[in-house]
Protein backbone atom coordinates (compact mmCIF):
# COMPACT_ATOMS: atom_id res chain seq x y z
CA UNK A 1 0.00 0.00 0.00
CA UNK A 2 1.48 3.26 -1.12
CA UNK A 3 1.31 5.73 1.55
CA UNK A 4 1.67 10.06 1.14
CA UNK A 5 4.62 10.54 3.33
CA UNK A 6 7.01 7.51 4.32
CA UNK A 7 9.50 7.97 7.18
CA UNK A 8 12.25 5.20 8.29
CA UNK A 9 11.64 3.44 4.57
CA UNK A 10 15.66 2.33 4.90
CA UNK A 11 15.27 0.39 8.15
CA UNK A 12 17.50 -2.11 8.36
CA UNK A 13 16.77 -5.67 10.26
CA UNK A 14 19.91 -7.69 11.61
CA UNK A 15 20.58 -11.07 9.57
CA UNK A 16 19.07 -14.00 10.48
CA UNK A 17 21.33 -16.74 11.06
CA UNK A 18 21.38 -19.52 8.70
CA UNK A 19 19.65 -23.12 9.83
CA UNK A 20 16.98 -24.95 9.36
CA UNK A 21 13.86 -23.67 9.19
CA UNK A 22 10.62 -24.98 8.33
CA UNK A 23 6.96 -23.82 9.22
CA UNK A 24 6.57 -22.56 12.58
CA UNK A 25 9.87 -23.44 13.59
CA UNK A 26 13.51 -22.60 13.15
CA UNK A 27 16.96 -24.32 14.36
CA UNK A 28 20.06 -22.91 14.55
CA UNK A 29 23.17 -22.81 16.02
CA UNK A 30 23.17 -21.48 19.72
CA UNK A 31 26.54 -19.29 19.49
CA UNK A 32 25.21 -17.58 16.84
CA UNK A 33 22.16 -16.94 18.24
CA UNK A 34 23.56 -15.41 20.94
CA UNK A 35 26.29 -13.44 19.49
CA UNK A 36 23.60 -11.59 17.08
CA UNK A 37 22.00 -10.92 20.63
CA UNK A 38 25.42 -9.56 21.82
CA UNK A 39 26.36 -7.51 19.31
CA UNK A 40 23.23 -5.88 18.84
CA UNK A 41 22.64 -4.89 22.11
CA UNK A 42 26.08 -3.68 23.64
CA UNK A 43 25.68 -1.64 26.51
CA UNK A 44 28.99 1.02 26.60
CA UNK A 45 30.03 2.68 29.67
CA UNK A 46 31.83 5.64 29.02
CA UNK A 47 34.99 6.53 30.69
CA UNK A 48 35.43 10.52 29.70
CA UNK A 49 38.11 12.41 30.71
CA UNK A 50 38.24 14.80 28.07
CA UNK A 51 37.61 16.24 24.75
CA UNK A 52 36.98 12.45 22.94
CA UNK A 53 33.96 12.69 25.76
CA UNK A 54 32.78 15.52 24.46
CA UNK A 55 32.54 14.12 20.65
CA UNK A 56 30.79 10.91 22.29
CA UNK A 57 27.88 12.91 23.77
CA UNK A 58 27.38 14.32 20.47
CA UNK A 59 27.80 10.59 19.32
CA UNK A 60 25.04 9.68 21.48
CA UNK A 61 22.54 12.36 21.01
CA UNK A 62 20.27 12.87 18.64
CA UNK A 63 21.97 13.99 15.40
CA UNK A 64 24.50 10.38 15.17
CA UNK A 65 22.67 8.70 17.20
CA UNK A 66 24.71 6.14 18.76
CA UNK A 67 21.22 4.06 19.41
CA UNK A 68 20.82 3.10 16.17
CA UNK A 69 23.47 0.76 16.69
CA UNK A 70 21.60 -1.24 19.93
CA UNK A 71 23.15 0.77 22.10
CA UNK A 72 20.11 3.17 24.14
CA UNK A 73 21.49 2.03 27.57
CA UNK A 74 24.65 3.88 28.24
CA UNK A 75 25.06 2.55 31.18
CA UNK A 76 27.59 3.98 34.49
CA UNK A 77 27.80 0.84 36.16
CA UNK A 78 30.62 -0.97 35.01
CA UNK A 79 29.12 -4.52 36.48
CA UNK A 80 25.72 -3.37 33.74
CA UNK A 81 27.95 -2.91 31.24
CA UNK A 82 29.94 -5.00 27.88
CA UNK A 83 31.90 -2.17 26.30
CA UNK A 84 34.64 0.21 28.38
CA UNK A 85 34.66 3.25 26.22
CA UNK A 86 37.89 4.74 27.27
CA UNK A 87 37.56 8.32 26.11
CA UNK A 88 40.27 11.22 26.99
CA UNK A 89 43.79 11.21 28.22
CA UNK A 90 44.44 9.23 31.36
CA UNK A 91 47.08 9.76 33.64
CA UNK A 92 49.25 7.59 35.17
CA UNK A 93 47.62 8.29 38.57
CA UNK A 94 44.33 7.62 36.79
CA UNK A 95 45.86 4.25 36.17
CA UNK A 96 44.67 1.86 38.59
CA UNK A 97 41.40 3.20 38.90
CA UNK A 98 40.53 2.62 35.21
CA UNK A 99 41.90 -0.77 35.66
CA UNK A 100 39.76 -1.19 38.68
CA UNK A 101 36.81 -0.04 36.48
CA UNK A 102 37.80 -2.87 34.25
CA UNK A 103 37.98 -5.59 36.67
CA UNK A 104 34.53 -4.93 37.62
CA UNK A 105 33.12 -5.69 34.34
CA UNK A 106 31.15 -9.03 33.81
CA UNK A 107 32.44 -11.38 31.19
CA UNK A 108 32.52 -10.95 27.96
CA UNK A 109 33.85 -7.16 28.23
CA UNK A 110 34.85 -4.96 25.52
CA UNK A 111 37.48 -2.09 25.43
CA UNK A 112 37.38 0.48 22.85
CA UNK A 113 40.43 3.15 23.16
CA UNK A 114 38.73 6.52 21.76
CA UNK A 115 41.13 9.03 20.43
CA UNK A 116 45.24 9.78 20.08
CA UNK A 117 45.38 10.10 24.13
CA UNK A 118 43.63 7.14 25.05
CA UNK A 119 45.54 5.08 22.32
CA UNK A 120 48.93 6.28 22.32
CA UNK A 121 49.51 8.67 24.88
CA UNK A 122 48.78 11.22 22.00
CA UNK A 123 50.52 15.00 22.43
CA UNK A 124 51.02 14.34 25.83
CA UNK A 125 54.83 12.90 25.63
CA UNK A 126 55.28 13.33 29.69
CA UNK A 127 56.11 11.92 32.67
CA UNK A 128 52.87 12.35 34.08
CA UNK A 129 50.35 10.62 31.66
CA UNK A 130 50.08 7.08 30.81
CA UNK A 131 51.21 6.35 27.07
CA UNK A 132 48.00 4.30 25.72
CA UNK A 133 45.94 2.47 28.30
CA UNK A 134 46.92 -0.75 26.74
CA UNK A 135 49.47 -0.92 29.18
CA UNK A 136 47.42 -1.37 32.04
CA UNK A 137 43.77 -2.70 30.17
CA UNK A 138 43.54 -4.94 26.75
CA UNK A 139 42.23 -3.05 23.97
CA UNK A 140 39.99 -4.57 21.37
CA UNK A 141 39.76 -1.36 18.93
CA UNK A 142 41.60 2.21 19.01
CA UNK A 143 39.68 4.90 17.23
CA UNK A 144 42.70 7.49 15.95
CA UNK A 145 41.98 11.62 15.82
CA UNK A 146 42.42 14.06 17.76
CA UNK A 147 39.38 14.01 19.03
CA UNK A 148 38.22 11.54 16.28
CA UNK A 149 34.86 12.92 14.46
CA UNK A 150 31.66 11.18 15.69
CA UNK A 151 31.49 9.07 12.56
CA UNK A 152 35.16 7.81 13.84
CA UNK A 153 33.64 6.94 17.07
CA UNK A 154 30.86 4.98 15.35
CA UNK A 155 33.33 3.61 12.68
CA UNK A 156 34.91 1.75 15.81
CA UNK A 157 31.73 1.01 17.66
CA UNK A 158 31.08 -0.86 14.57
CA UNK A 159 34.61 -2.58 14.58
CA UNK A 160 33.26 -3.74 17.74
CA UNK A 161 30.37 -5.17 16.87
CA UNK A 162 31.82 -7.46 14.23
CA UNK A 163 33.86 -8.58 16.87
CA UNK A 164 31.01 -9.49 19.24
CA UNK A 165 29.78 -11.11 16.05
CA UNK A 166 32.47 -13.06 15.08
CA UNK A 167 33.94 -14.18 18.89
CA UNK A 168 33.03 -17.73 19.97
CA UNK A 169 31.01 -18.49 23.09
CA UNK A 170 34.43 -20.27 24.54
CA UNK A 171 36.45 -17.74 23.94
CA UNK A 172 36.83 -16.16 26.95
CA UNK A 173 37.23 -19.85 28.86
CA UNK A 174 40.75 -20.49 26.29
CA UNK A 175 44.19 -20.36 27.42
CA UNK A 176 45.01 -17.40 25.17
CA UNK A 177 42.45 -15.59 26.64
CA UNK A 178 43.61 -16.43 30.14
CA UNK A 179 47.33 -15.60 29.32
CA UNK A 180 46.50 -12.43 27.84
CA UNK A 181 44.44 -11.96 31.23
CA UNK A 182 47.67 -13.02 33.20
CA UNK A 183 50.22 -10.72 31.37
CA UNK A 184 48.01 -7.32 32.50
CA UNK A 185 47.99 -9.05 36.36
CA UNK A 186 44.36 -9.39 36.14
CA UNK A 187 42.47 -12.38 37.89
CA UNK B 1 47.94 56.32 53.93
CA UNK B 2 48.86 53.49 52.20
CA UNK B 3 51.28 51.10 52.52
CA UNK B 4 54.48 51.49 50.34
CA UNK B 5 57.41 49.82 49.16
CA UNK B 6 60.10 51.78 50.86
CA UNK B 7 58.35 51.13 54.01
CA UNK B 8 57.95 47.50 53.60
CA UNK B 9 61.80 47.00 52.62
CA UNK B 10 62.73 49.65 55.81
CA UNK B 11 60.62 48.02 58.03
CA UNK B 12 62.33 44.68 57.07
CA UNK B 13 65.90 45.90 57.39
CA UNK B 14 65.34 47.77 60.67
CA UNK B 15 64.42 44.23 62.25
CA UNK B 16 66.58 41.70 60.31
CA UNK B 17 69.51 43.94 59.31
CA UNK B 18 72.44 43.37 56.33
CA UNK B 19 70.65 39.09 56.56
CA UNK B 20 68.17 40.21 53.59
CA UNK B 21 69.60 40.65 50.19
CA UNK B 22 68.46 40.74 46.77
CA UNK B 23 65.91 43.77 46.63
CA UNK B 24 64.07 44.40 43.57
CA UNK B 25 61.07 45.77 42.27
CA UNK B 26 60.35 43.60 38.87
CA UNK B 27 57.36 45.13 38.17
CA UNK B 28 56.76 47.10 41.21
CA UNK B 29 56.32 44.22 43.49
CA UNK B 30 59.21 44.07 46.41
CA UNK B 31 61.32 40.89 46.21
CA UNK B 32 63.56 39.88 48.22
CA UNK B 33 65.83 37.05 49.56
CA UNK B 34 66.65 35.52 53.16
CA UNK B 35 68.80 32.88 54.28
CA UNK B 36 67.03 29.96 54.46
CA UNK B 37 67.27 29.38 58.24
CA UNK B 38 65.49 32.91 58.54
CA UNK B 39 62.52 32.41 56.45
CA UNK B 40 60.06 31.41 59.38
CA UNK B 41 60.80 34.33 60.81
CA UNK B 42 60.37 36.84 58.47
CA UNK B 43 57.04 35.21 57.38
CA UNK B 44 56.78 35.70 61.11
CA UNK B 45 57.48 39.13 61.37
CA UNK B 46 55.76 40.15 58.13
CA UNK B 47 52.11 38.34 59.46
CA UNK B 48 52.42 40.17 63.07
CA UNK B 49 53.66 43.98 62.38
CA UNK B 50 50.74 45.67 62.40
CA UNK B 51 51.20 47.99 59.47
CA UNK B 52 52.76 45.19 57.18
CA UNK B 53 50.22 42.33 58.07
CA UNK B 54 50.97 39.71 55.33
CA UNK B 55 48.51 37.91 56.11
CA UNK B 56 47.91 35.82 53.13
CA UNK B 57 49.71 33.36 51.40
CA UNK B 58 49.09 33.64 48.03
CA UNK B 59 51.13 31.27 46.48
CA UNK B 60 54.31 28.78 47.26
CA UNK B 61 56.30 26.81 44.44
CA UNK B 62 59.92 26.13 43.99
CA UNK B 63 62.47 26.74 41.12
CA UNK B 64 65.50 24.73 40.05
CA UNK B 65 68.88 26.89 38.97
CA UNK B 66 71.21 23.77 37.93
CA UNK B 67 73.65 26.35 37.59
CA UNK B 68 73.82 28.04 40.43
CA UNK B 69 76.30 25.70 43.16
CA UNK B 70 75.15 25.39 46.37
CA UNK B 71 72.47 27.42 45.76
CA UNK B 72 70.04 24.86 43.24
CA UNK B 73 66.52 25.36 44.62
CA UNK B 74 64.72 28.60 45.32
CA UNK B 75 61.50 28.47 47.02
CA UNK B 76 59.35 31.50 46.44
CA UNK B 77 56.69 33.09 48.93
CA UNK B 78 54.25 35.28 47.36
CA UNK B 79 52.56 37.34 50.36
CA UNK B 80 49.24 39.39 50.00
CA UNK B 81 48.65 42.54 52.53
CA UNK B 82 44.62 41.97 52.00
CA UNK B 83 43.92 45.84 53.74
CA UNK B 84 46.01 47.67 51.90
CA UNK B 85 46.33 45.12 48.72
CA UNK B 86 49.90 44.89 48.20
CA UNK B 87 51.69 42.00 47.40
CA UNK B 88 55.11 40.70 47.95
CA UNK B 89 58.01 38.16 47.10
CA UNK B 90 60.19 36.16 49.25
CA UNK B 91 62.68 34.19 48.05
CA UNK B 92 65.45 31.07 49.87
CA UNK B 93 67.50 29.85 48.18
CA UNK B 94 68.89 26.24 49.24
CA UNK B 95 71.69 23.49 48.05
CA UNK B 96 69.81 20.35 46.39
CA UNK B 97 72.13 18.31 48.49
CA UNK B 98 70.31 19.27 51.82
CA UNK B 99 66.69 20.75 50.52
CA UNK B 100 65.42 21.03 53.89
CA UNK B 101 63.66 23.82 54.71
CA UNK B 102 61.41 25.14 57.60
CA UNK B 103 57.47 23.84 56.79
CA UNK B 104 55.11 27.17 56.80
CA UNK B 105 51.90 25.29 57.81
CA UNK B 106 52.15 26.40 61.51
CA UNK B 107 51.48 29.77 60.22
CA UNK B 108 49.71 29.55 56.97
CA UNK B 109 47.10 26.73 56.89
CA UNK B 110 47.17 26.79 52.93
CA UNK B 111 50.73 25.74 53.06
CA UNK B 112 50.22 22.46 53.83
CA UNK B 113 49.18 21.10 49.88
CA UNK B 114 51.36 24.11 48.08
CA UNK B 115 54.10 22.47 50.27
CA UNK B 116 53.03 18.91 49.29
CA UNK B 117 53.27 19.77 45.87
CA UNK B 118 56.41 21.48 45.79
CA UNK B 119 58.21 18.56 47.98
CA UNK B 120 56.28 16.57 45.28
CA UNK B 121 57.95 18.18 42.14
CA UNK B 122 61.33 19.64 43.53
CA UNK B 123 62.01 17.41 45.90
CA UNK B 124 62.21 20.02 48.46
CA UNK B 125 61.59 18.68 52.50
CA UNK B 126 59.62 20.85 54.37
CA UNK B 127 60.75 20.52 57.99
CA UNK B 128 57.85 20.11 60.79
CA UNK B 129 54.68 19.38 57.83
CA UNK B 130 52.37 17.49 59.33
CA UNK B 131 52.06 15.28 56.13
CA UNK B 132 55.12 15.78 53.71
CA UNK B 133 53.93 12.89 50.95
CA UNK B 134 53.38 13.49 47.19
CA UNK B 135 50.17 15.33 46.13
CA UNK B 136 49.64 15.23 42.48
CA UNK B 137 51.92 12.42 40.69
CA UNK B 138 51.65 8.73 41.68
CA UNK B 139 53.46 7.63 44.51
CA UNK B 140 55.07 4.78 43.13
CA UNK B 141 57.40 7.60 41.29
CA UNK B 142 60.91 7.68 42.39
CA UNK B 143 62.34 11.42 41.04
CA UNK B 144 61.56 14.63 41.42
CA UNK B 145 60.46 15.82 37.43
CA UNK B 146 60.49 19.52 37.61
CA UNK B 147 64.18 19.17 38.40
CA UNK B 148 66.05 20.08 34.77
CA UNK B 149 68.20 16.68 35.15
CA UNK B 150 64.81 15.10 34.21
CA UNK B 151 63.51 15.09 30.60
CA UNK B 152 60.00 16.17 29.88
CA UNK B 153 59.07 12.83 27.62
CA UNK B 154 58.20 9.87 29.54
CA UNK B 155 60.72 7.91 29.64
CA UNK B 156 58.87 4.30 29.44
CA UNK B 157 58.58 4.93 25.89
CA UNK B 158 60.16 2.69 23.14
CA UNK B 159 57.95 3.18 19.83
CA UNK B 160 58.44 6.90 19.35
CA UNK B 161 61.48 7.56 17.13
CA UNK B 162 63.69 10.58 17.94
CA UNK B 163 64.06 11.56 14.66
CA UNK B 164 60.82 12.31 13.61
CA UNK B 165 60.92 14.61 16.44
CA UNK B 166 63.86 16.41 15.70
CA UNK B 167 66.14 15.26 18.67
CA UNK B 168 67.41 12.20 16.93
Amino acid sequence: MERPVQYNNKVKFAGIPEGYMGEGFMATNFEKVVSLARKNSIWPLPFATSCCGIEFMATMASHYDLARFGSERVGFSPRQCDLLMVMGTIAKKMGPVLKQVYVQMAEPRWVIAVGACASSGGIFDTYSVLQGIDQVIPVDVYVPGCPPRPEAILDGFMKIQELVHAEGLRRRNSDRYKDLMESYGIQ
Amino acid sequence: MSLTNETIQQKLTEKFGDVLTGWQEPYGMLTFTAPKDYNLKVLQFLFDDETLAFRFLTDLQAVHYPDDKGAELAVVYHLHNLVDNVRIRFKVFTDINTPEVFSATALYQGANWMERETYDFYGVQFVGHPNLIRVLNVDEMDYFPMRKEFPLEDQTRIDKDDEMFGRG
